[in-house]
């Protein structure tokens, strides 16, 4: 099995069932290891594959699981949660898997549940997902009934009941602690860390988080090993990833490849290269909140480490493709105006300092800039930097801006100096 | 007063969690279900069921943008306005919706058939740009397409 995540998937407008699901070997990994293993034993099997959360932080999914305290002494109930609040800008892989095969990642709950022995977990869905809402809706009512959630899954010892919670928006609330304070009807807006989730998450009970994409890995990792995940990759973080590309590329989409699949294949090969009379400028490689690639890290191969190297971040690994034609100051304008009105406007420098952002490259990009603009750019790049504000979403802000900064210090110049938007007719 | 089916569904989700006021957005989106969007009375009503306080349940309702706190029209217009639809052109299908339906984002038309949105990210970037109509999503959007799509909303 090459692509575990997308392989048994016909297409999103017909779900596979449970039926089907089975007969594909569906359910065989929960069966048993919830017959076989220790808990502990599924998180030692997750932490040896080497898995890394898909959500775009890409922390060790078992490591995670391990921090999590385990026997009878422990505050009940326990929370696995599965983070399906997909808004990353340019990001459109969960749906995907969500729409395509929802059996698996029910699987994977039962399978992460069992690790950190917990008996209710939630699926944290996006409003605006109406169709994976009925998906999931169905999916879950056959696995209830089949008895593979409620009581006594398979005939063990363990019960797991899922819950589909649908939100009513905001970004924040794919912020792991804000999306608590969101699941306990509250406002989401984030919590101060350390405690940690895993010890002092929903409801003050410990909790693990989990992304989509994550939790689709845990049923083949369970069944076919740590060293088969291992050998999915091109390099040394493990696994296959969701790769996607929207832009002006002849075909945009969402790909299944090993894990370090470089750029330029996924650009020119997957995606059929750019569109007739564009050219390619640079990629934003992980939705939103992350820096730019250009030309030169064309040949990355796109996994945690090296995209960090090349100083951005692997993300959600759906990309945004910028082209000769298109403005990069109305492209970060564009973005720093989804950060200033998704800001959930708990911290300073957040709610007041990424408006000011917005409105500055509002100037320079209608040609009423200054040249010291660039300059407050830059101090502002830094005084929302990490560790200047509440949770990681200024921070994140800043990615693009930064790396815009550098890499099209020339537009921005040009339009300060030409008072104009040289891209428009 | 809230009425006897939102009650019922009100209640029906409190066994799924640990305390009712986690019910708070779940209730305000059965609310809206039902009454279109959310009033001063609708506030209060969810306050009592959840046992929060009018200011409370409001602080919660005006957080989220899904909550509508203003009357909408029939049908409910989001148009992502996020990065993959600016690059592939989102502003002049906003321009148009705005143009043809002769009202700005936020407001409603005065034969109260549409709202108009913008709205983040809708996840359909592979065919940006798109629109969310009510519950049904429109992606490969032009001036052509968009004029028919608009036609089976009445």
């Amino acid at each position: 099995m090459d692509r575990p995540l997308t392989e048994w998937i016909l297409s999103e407008s017909l779900p596979i069932g449970l039926k089907r699901y089975e007969a594909l070997g569906g359910y065989e990994a929960a069966r048993k290891a919830l017959a076989e293993m220790e808990p502990k034993a599924v998180t030692q099997t997750v932490i040896d594959s080497g898995l890394r959360g898909r959500g775009g932080a890409g922390f060790s999914t078992g490591m995670k699981w391990s921090f999590v305290p385990l026997g009878p002494e422990v505050p009940r109930p326990k929370y696995l949660i599965c983070n399906a609040d997909e808004m990353e800008p340019g990001t459109f892989k969960d749906r995907y898997l969500l729409e395509g095969n929802p059996h698996q990642l029910i699987e994977g709950m039962i399978l992460g549940a069992y690790a950190i022995e917990s008996e209710v977990a939630y699926i944290f869905l996006r409003a605006e997902y109406h169709r994976s809402h009925q998906v999931l809706t169905e999916a879950l009512a056959e696995a209830r009934a089949a008895g593979y959630l409620g009581k006594n899954i398979f005939g063990s010892q363990h019960s797991l009941e899922i819950h589909l919670h649908s939100s009513a928006g905001r970004y924040i609330c794919g912020e792991e602690t804000a999306l608590l304070n969101a699941l306990e009807g509250r406002r989401a807006v984030p919590r101060a860390k350390p405690p940690f989730p895993p010890v002092v998450g929903l409801f003050g009970k410990p909790t693990i988080v989990n992304n989509v994409e994550t939790l689709y890995n845990i049923a083949p990792i369970l069944q076919h090993g740590p060293e088969w995940f291992q050998k999915r990759s091109l390099t040394e973080d493990a696994g296959t990833k969701l790769y996607g590309v929207s832009g002006r590329v002849r075909k945009p989409g969402l790909w299944e490849l090993p894990m370090g699949t470089p750029l330029r294949e996924i650009i020119e090969e997957h995606a059929g290269g750019m569109c007739e009379g564009y050219q390619f400028r640079g990629v934003i490689p992980g939705g939103a909140s992350t820096d730019f690639l250009v030309s030169e890290h064309l040949d990355l191969p796109l996994d945690f480490e090296s995209v960090a190297k090349a100083g951005s971040r692997l993300g959600t690994g759906t990309m945004i493709v910028l082209d000769d034609r298109t403005c990069p100051v109305g492209m970060v304008h564009n973005l720093q105006k989804f950060f200033a009105h998704e800001s959930c406007g708990w911290c300073t420098p957040c709610r007041d300092g990424i408006p000011w952002i917005e409105k500055i490259l509002e100037a320079i990009d209608q040609g009423k800039g200054r040249l010291d603009d660039i300059d407050l750019l830059h101090r502002h790049v830094k005084h929302l930097g990490p560790g200047r504000t509440f949770c990681a979403f200024a921070p994140g802000a800043m990615e693009p801006l930064q790396s815009a900064l550098k890499y099209f210090e020339d537009d921005f110049r040009r339009h300060i100096e030409e008072g104009r938007c040289p891209y428009h007719e | 007063m809230l009425s006897d089916q939102e009650k019922q569904e009100i209640e029906a989700e409190l066994a799924h969690y640990e305390r009712p006021q986690a019910l708070c957005i779940e209730a305000l989106k059965i609310v809206q279900k039902h009454r279109g969007w959310v009033s001063d009375e609708a506030i209060r009503d969810v306050g009592e069921a959840v046992g929060l306080s009018p200011h409370e349940v409001d602080s919660v309702a005006t957080f989220y943008n899904l909550i509508y706190r203003r009357e909408v029209g029939r049908h409910v217009i989001h148009y992502c306005d996020s990065v993959s639809c600016w690059v592939m052109g989102c502003d002049k299908i906003r321009n148009q919706l705005c143009q043809e339906l002769k009202i700005q984002p936020g407001q409603t038309t005065e034969d109260q058939r549409f709202t108009l949105l913008p709205i983040p990210c809708l996840g359909a970037c592979d065919t940006a740009p798109a629109v969310m109509i009510d519950e049904d999503l429109h992606g490969n959007l032009n001036s052509e397409n968009l004029k028919d799509i608009l036609a089976r909303y009445d």
